[in-house]
């Protein structure tokens, strides 16, 4: 899976969980900051991309993911599909 | 030697409930803490909560809610045999519960014992006095959920003391010749034991919330479709889901993923607050009093929390 898929990927988790446009998703926004995603959509978004990427996001792990690069690239890192 | 002779099935004959006086509102919490009406609504679901007076114990308000449910059931006191309070906030250690209410609402001398599952406790107690019933072992069993949360949990720390309440709410549970009480899916996670605590006689309420959350939403839905499958019991059919009050975004999330489509979802966590064992029989003993869930509809009933431990049934409303 390639970086530009994952990000779409991660993009429409966050539209179906927290209703943020596709648009809006870049890999320099902030979660919290700049798309408002509050800390239970964000175990939310996780859970779903566990699921959508085959990859094991931990608790302790969630809080280093900043930004949706943060998370592309975990996910690049750790993704079975890597 | 011989065995005990019990009834063919058990249901709820009668419910009962009980909230404190007092009103908290979010405005008044975000008086004292940095928080406010606006964010406990979303991130919680939390409106107002009902706070026991300094002088008003666990045993009161159980005492309360089971006086009302002896009522609806129309059970006299003597008739019970089984008393079992469901709590993990008493005031001592020693003596339990159940003994203390079963004297003061005039049972003479029945079974008592208390149950500490945390909010999964009522859950815990439906299956026992079920158990207990069909094998003999009790004819008529008051079942109570009964906490004072407001007085274990720390009121400087806004992550836990804007989500609880205090309240109790009890079932009489009588033999039938119909299940009443579906087979129970229960459980336990020891190795999050650390995700809900009260750590000691002078410490307060510690949770993870997130932690807590993710995993209330990844498996409570699978729970809850077990549950009905084990009763037999589509998820479209059921009339009434009674989940936990733990967090209005978790009720939702399990009730999506139970595809319960045509359901009545008890949300009392909006002005209750999470009562942990209470919740379930307040929600329910609530829905019956304003006529939303009817004599004989299937009502899933769901339970989690601290051990972890989690349990839930199919069971019939009185």
């Amino acid at each position: 899976m390639t970086t530009d898929e994952i990000q779409t990927g991660l993009a429409e988790i966050l539209e179906e969980v927290a209703g943020i446009l596709p648009a809006d998703v870049s890999p320099e926004k902030s979660f919290t900051d700049d798309l408002d995603v509050d800390s239970l959509s964000m175990v939310e978004v996780v859970v779903a991309a566990e699921e959508k990427f085959d990859v094991k996001i931990p608790d302790d792990e969630v809080k280093n993911l900043r930004t949706v690069g943060d998370a592309v690239a975990y996910i690049e890192k750790h993704g079975a599909a890597a | 030697m011989n065995s005990a002779t019990g009834s063919p099935g058990a249901r709820i004959l009668g419910l009962g409930h009980y909230r404190p006086s007092k009103v908290l509102t979010n405005d008044d919490i975000a008086a004292f803490v940095d928080t406010n009406d606006a964010w406990i609504r979303d991130r919680v679901g939390v409106v107002t909560r009902h706070i026991a007076a300094d002088d008003e114990s666990v045993v009161d308000m159980a005492v309360a809610a089971a006086g009302k449910a002896l009522a609806a059931a129309g059970a006299e006191a003597d008739s019970i045999d089984l008393v079992v309070t469901a709590t993990c906030t008493l005031e001592a250690s020693l003596p339990g519960a159940s003994a203390t209410i079963a004297t003061r609402l005039g049972i003479p001398g029945p079974g008592a014992f208390d149950l500490n599952a945390a909010c999964a406790g009522f859950c815990y107690g439906l299956t026992v006095a079920d158990d207990a019933i069909r094998c003999g072992s009790a004819q008529r069993v008051l079942l109570i959920g009964a906490e004072k949360l407001s007085a274990w949990v720390d009121w400087t720390d806004r992550s836990t003391c804007i989500i609880f309440g205090d309240a109790a709410g009890a079932a009489v549970i009588g033999g039938s010749e119909t299940t009443g009480i579906g087979p129970v899916v229960w459980g336990s996670d020891g190795t999050r034991a650390g995700a809900i605590t009260i750590p000691g006689r002078d410490a307060a309420m510690h949770m993870e919330g997130q932690a807590v959350f993710r995993w209330a939403t990844t498996t409570m839905g699978k729970v809850a479709l077990e549950a009905c499958r084990r009763a037999g019991v589509a998820p479209e059919d059921i009339a009434i889901v009674v989940p936990h009050q733990a967090n209005l975004r978790i009720v939702d999330a399990i009730v999506r993923q139970l595809g319960a489509t045509n359901a009545v979802v008890a949300r009392d966590i909006v002005d209750s607050g999470n009562t942990s064992a209470a919740s379930i029989p307040l929600a329910l003993s609530r829905l019956v009093e304003r006529g939303e869930a009817r004599t004989g509809d299937d009502v899933l009933v769901l339970a989690f929390g601290a051990g972890l431990t989690f349990a839930g049934q199919v069971i019939t409303c009185p």
